[in-house]
């Protein structure tokens, strides 16, 4: 289906949503077009091609709420679907908040052009990505005896959505993304460390396609034969590549639907300090070409460039329409596009050299956080610190804290946002953090 | 939200049939019906998946309704659907794998992509119709009530009992969430051997989420029951349990520390606990990884791995389980298949290329998230046999520790066995007693050296029927796990 195509079969579901009864309703009509290859040893291990679409549809009836989806297209089916879906609805209990957004909150056109869909990567063929997954895996395959197996992952992907409401919002966004990535495994003594390094991009040109395979090597190579140290506090440097995983509690506790329910350690911290006054965060949807770029949210709200946190004091939360009513605050958007942390002076390696007993963390592995306290313990991996040198890898350890003093004890940020995640994070080092060990 | 979903009109029992060589069941034909496909069909698209000289292709026909009921300030106030539909063909060469689906099944649709799933092999092949030959599987989740006969009005009354019962239970609690996700599954089968397949496949979870406040600080704890069963899974029994048990684990959180960092001798209660048998080793049995010699265990089969007591198996054929399935995303029917015996590691789980390297039986490990996934081993119900000790010997054996018994998730690394679990709710151990609960706590260890570190296994062997998904290559399964009261020597508590 093509943009319009698009629109006339929403206008039409909309349209026969109204007449079988529904009070408000939200149409979206989305497509993927994808090719995922892996390349293990120098042979095609899987080939696959994805193609697939989706009609979701929000209902509003008598002040109850349901929401559908469904990837069968033919317009008698979908008539069927709804109606279905409104006769069900009437069941549920009334809920006075379900509305759709109001209509001024919803993007007019007029905005900036974000430059998220490079049209070169529908034309790839497939030797052109075998080629480019191969490249990257050659930086790798044969270069040290201790490899067991490199495998190289190119991937891409088209999307093209449609939105239309009942009240008056239109609109429609694309956007591509391709990425290759290279995972090494080698054998050691005690096991057989692993490593991974990826590069994305929205645009093939500006895809950075040299020095994959190479650092995923350098990588595993660099994790051979690790062991644990004491349990104690340590200054800590948590690597950008991974920075988001202990970030991650905060962007969940400033949703409405968990503050609503209780599952944020960030409730009433509007305009208090909840981090060290080092930090500043952005959600910026207006970068060109960012991984997180819209010019309007999953709702039709418009985008705004908000601050999320200023010199460690929070901003603004996540609200969407519904959380947003129930909370009694202004919805902003119930999700983040781009969030863009500020950054610092040096580089990780830098501020390794400052730190004389510690822990560089390249890894996160498994643990969790309960959002209604902020305490969280996360295992981890990377290497040990001493007098400013990297000097073996450590493993099967916990970092452990809570969420409301351990990011006081943020020091200093980096000065290496990854700047084609949606998460533009730097390295960011810690003092006094929890780890256990022996 | 029963009723809505259908988008083919045909709601299939799951009736036991008889194989006739000559001619298809009525079940069969009617899963071609539901689908729109005949033999012939079938036949004329896997030889285009063929054509490039493969060694193997099948087809995985999905039809998926998927119904979620959710209540929040005490109403049950709103609801969600899922249709998918479509048409995933593989095409082997070797252990190479060529993909594409088709969410339309006409037959030009899915020509194409038999084409491009073709592409994965380049000589030119010659292949020639295998005769249609329909499996006879056993039926593991027999349904009394399916999923579509039930409709949302019958739901409502068990999801707002759940949140009356916890509200009426204890003055501290401030929210209430309950969720019931119902999905029913059709699925039709055909590969280039000429196996026909299908299967009826319902799957429901009832959850709950109890949030207490109590003098400012605010705990949360989460109940949670899945089976392959209909609505006759909907019981005022079931949902009374659950309610008393997230109340009761609620209102302990306050009392819970989280205990010091280090080392140290670990009891994982029965049941739940599974999960260190499904991260420490599980997923490091599994033949894809061993294949590719990624795996720590790659190197282990026939040997000795842990103590005598230890047997450890993965069976996807207990009645009603969440982790069972009458024959797996490959055709290959469902085993009780044992991974440990005796102590020495006697089987990896296999997919149809695993199974093929290693030159033994399918063990029916070969599952899919849906169509539009490429089938990998999984694991079903992975579960540890009964052990010689007794529960409360191993409490009072240990002296500084902790047992453990509730958990939210865990993650292993394949090559190197860290692996790791996240323990909701405990207690400690000291000198032989449980004394204060604990909670919110990461435990990590190193897989082959935890499994030798089970030194104890007590004979109250659990399964344990929580919503346990688990996540692999991107792709969801569920799966469930059971273990007896079992202590490991040394592990590191975060």
């Amino acid at each position: 289906m093509n943009t319009k195509e698009k629109y006339d079969l929403a206008d039409l579901v909309v349209g026969h949503s109204l007449k079988s009864g529904a009070d408000q309703v939200a149409v979206t009509i989305s497509d993927n077009r994808s090719t995922e290859l892996e390349i293990r040893d120098q042979k095609i291990d899987t080939l696959k091609e994805s193609n697939r679409s989706n009609l979701s549809i929000d209902i509003y009836t008598d002040k109850k709420y349901s929401s559908h989806s469904t990837n069968r297209m033919k317009k008698e089916e979908l008539f069927r679907f709804v109606e279905e879906a409104i006769a069900a609805t009437k069941y549920l209990a009334s809920d006075e908040f379900r509305t759709l957004p109001d209509q001024e909150l919803y993007y007019r056109g007029g905005g900036p052009e974000l430059n998220t869909m490079d049209p070169k990567i529908d034309t790839l063929d497939a030797r052109t990505k075998i080629d480019m997954a191969n490249q990257s895996l050659n930086e790798a395959y044969g270069k040290d005896d201790r490899i067991i197996s490199v495998s190289s992952h190119y991937s891409d992907s088209i999307s093209n959505m449609v939105k239309v409401t009942s009240n008056g919002f239109r609109g429609d966004s694309g956007s591509t993304r391709i990425s290759v990535a290279v995972e090494v495994s080698v054998k050691s003594d005690t096991g057989r460390p692993s490593d991974y390094w990826y590069e994305n991009s929205r645009f093939l040109d500006r895809l950075k396609k040299t020095d994959i395979g190479k650092e995923a090597l350098g990588r595993a190579l660099n994790k051979m034969n690790p062991g644990k140290i004491a349990s104690g506090k340590y200054p800590v440097v948590i690597e950008n590549r991974v920075a988001n995983n202990i970030a991650g509690p905060i962007y969940n506790s400033l949703s409405g639907a968990n503050i609503y329910q209780k599952q944020s350690f960030l409730i009433g911290k509007e305009g208090k300090p909840v981090t060290s006054s080092i930090l500043t965060v952005y959600d910026d949807p207006f970068i060109p070409s960012g991984s997180g770029s819209r010019l309007f949210d999953s709702e039709g709200l418009a985008s705004e460039k908000r601050a999320v946190i200023e010199n460690g004091i929070l901003r603004n939360y996540y609200i969407d329409t519904y959380y947003g009513k129930k909370l009694g605050m202004k919805p902003t958007s119930g999700s983040s596009s781009n969030v863009v942390f500020g950054k610092g002076q040096r580089s990780p390696q830098e501020m390794i050299s400052s730190v004389s007993k510690g822990v560089f963390i390249t890894g996160f592995i498994g643990g969790n956080c309960n959002l209604s306290t902020g305490d969280f313990s996360y295992g981890i991996e990377g290497f040990y610190i001493e007098n400013g040198k990297v000097v073996n890898p450590v493993n099967e350890m916990n970092i452990t804290g809570n969420m409301n003093t351990f990011w006081f004890s943020l020091a200093e940020l980096g000065n290496d946002p990854r700047e084609n995640d949606s998460i533009m994070i730097p390295s960011l080092m810690f003092k006094d953090v929890v780890l256990s060990g022996i | 939200m029963s009723g809505i979903a259908a988008a083919g009109s045909l709601v299939i029992p799951p009736l036991l049939h008889s194989c006739n060589m000559s001619r298809l069941s009525d079940n069969a034909e009617s899963y071609l019906n539901h689908f729109e496909v005949t033999r012939e069909l079938l036949q004329k698209v896997i030889s285009a998946a063929m054509e490039k000289g493969a060694d193997y292709a099948d087809l995985y026909f999905e039809h998926s309704l998927n119904n979620t009921g959710a209540l929040e300030d005490g109403r049950v106030n709103s609801a969600y659907t899922n249709i998918a539909y479509g048409v995933g063909i593989r095409v082997l060469k070797g252990d190479q794998t060529g993909y594409a689906y088709s969410e339309v099944v006409s037959e030009e649709a899915m020509l194409n992509a038999a084409r491009t799933a073709a592409n994965i092999a380049d000589e030119s092949g010659k292949y020639l119709n295998a005769r249609v030959t329909e499996l006879t599987a056993p039926s593991y989740y027999a349904v009394r009530t399916p999923w579509e006969d039930y409709s949302v009005r019958e739901k409502i009354p068990f999801i707002q009992r759940m949140n009356d019962r916890i509200f009426s239970a204890d003055n501290r609690v401030s929210k209430v969430n309950v969720y019931l996700n119902d999905k029913t599954s059709y699925i039709l089968f055909y590969n280039s051997e000429g196996l026909l397949a299908w299967d009826y496949r319902p799957l429901v979870y009832l959850a709950g989420v109890c949030i207490m406040e109590d003098k400012g600080r605010i705990e949360n704890f989460f109940s949670g029951r899945s089976f392959r069963k209909g609505s006759e899974f909907l019981t005022n029994e079931l949902v009374d349990e659950m309610s008393d048990e997230v109340v009761k684990k609620t209102s302990l959180l306050f009392e819970a520390i989280r205990p010091e960092p280090g080392e140290m001798e670990v009891v994982v209660g029965a049941g739940e606990s599974g999960i260190l048998l499904h991260e420490a080793m599980g997923h490091a049995f599994e033949a894809d990884f061993n294949r590719k010699d990624l795996s720590i265990f790659s190197d282990k089969m026939g040997k000795k791995i842990a103590e005598n007591f230890v047997r450890i198996i993965d069976d996807g054929t207990i009645p009603g389980n969440r982790g069972s399935i009458n024959f797996d995303d490959e055709g290959n029917l469902s085993k009780k298949t044992v991974l440990v015996d005796e102590g020495i590691l006697t089987s990896y789980l296999h997919d149809r290329i695993s199974s093929n390297h290693y030159n033994v039986d399918p063990t029916g490990n070969g599952r899919r998230e849906s169509f539009r996934h490429i089938p990998i081993p999984r694991m079903r119900c992975t579960y540890m046999d009964n052990g010689p000790h007794k529960k409360e010997e191993i409490i009072s054996s240990v002296r500084n520790g902790i047992y453990v018994e509730s958990f939210s998730n865990g993650q292993v690394n394949i090559g190197q066995g860290d692996f790791t679990f996240f323990v909701k709710f405990g207690y400690l151990i000291e000198n032989g007693k449980l004394t204060k609960p604990i909670k919110d706590v990461n435990i990590i260890g190193n897989g082959p050296q935890a499994l030798a570190d089970i030194v104890m296994a007590a004979d109250d062997m659990l399964i344990n029927d929580g919503v346990w998904t688990c996540g692999k290559n991107g792709q969801g399964a569920p799966v469930s796990m059971g273990i007896p009261t079992v202590k490991i020597k040394k592990l590191t508590v975060g």
